[in-house]
């Protein structure tokens, strides 16, 4: 049987959208699949060495329940969504969202983004980062994780043209 | 059942079951059997999935009390 491949182009920069990358790529691997995530645009914030600066934001989207992950049962099943307006001129409002959406991503069980990242290395998952992008945005090299290659479209239609799977997040 | 291995998922919420359980599978010989605990009711499927695709034998699958136990085989 020829091993199964699958390509990610990763271009979400946020906390949330850091999750579906890593999370299918990981588990690629541990079916078999010969996987590679090509990062790019905001999608380079998932490979910096700092992953701090991934945030999940409520404002302007309204599909983001906002619940709280302490207090009891009939607290936690509140959803505090506020107008837009409003979470736009408090400040501090994103950093306050994404430590609760942290505090729940453990309560849950589910992985951080640092131990999903390290789980896709691990299993060799290839990293590929868009050279445009690094450029364009300012960023040096040295900001980035190391075992991370460097290269353009046609880097990743090199492998993504053999892909039984091939994703655009 | 006898097994050789035991793996505890329990808590642990999508993917980290199947990324355990792959790893405890790569600590064992071809035919020893490894024992997973899990909590995550989409596991269930998961594990079926992950055996179909892999060639390892999900040689069962129960629940009890909110909790699943598998044994799975090793390729």
């Amino acid at each position: 049987m020829d091993t199964k491949k699958m390509a990610i182009i990763a271009t979400k920069g946020t906390l949330d959208w850091a999750y579906p990358p890593f999370i299918l790529a990981s588990t690629a691997a541990a079916l078999g699949y010969e996987t590679q995530i090509f990062f790019t645009f905001y999608g380079l914030q998932l490979v910096r060495k700092d992953l701090s600066v991934l945030k999940v934001s409520p404002l302007g989207n309204p599909g983001m329940p906002m619940k709280m992950p302490f207090g009891p049962k009939w607290f936690k099943d509140i959803n505090w969504n506020m107008p837009n307006a409003i979470q736009a001129i408090i400040p501090g409002y994103e950093s306050v969202a994404t430590a609760l959406m942290k505090q729940t991503i453990a309560n849950n069980g589910v992985a951080t983004i640092p131990e999903l990242r390290e789980l896709c290395q691990e299993a060799e998952v290839k990293f590929i980062a868009c050279q445009m992008t690094v450029e364009l945005f300012g960023f040096k090299h040295s900001d980035f994780i190391d075992g991370l290659e460097y290269g353009g479209a046609a880097t990743f239609f090199e492998f993504a043209g053999e892909t039984d799977v091939c994703l655009f997040i | 059942m006898n097994f050789d291995k035991e793996l505890d998922a329990r808590g642990l919420n999508c993917p980290l079951p199947i990324l355990r359980a792959k790893k405890a599978l790569g600590e064992v010989s071809s035919g020893q059997v490894l024992k997973i605990l899990s909590t995550d009711p989409g596991s269930v499927k998961d594990f079926a999935a992950f055996a179909k695709q892999t060639g390892n034998e999900l040689l069962s699958t129960a629940e009890a009390g909110g909790e699943f136990t598998f044994f799975m085989k090793k390729k």
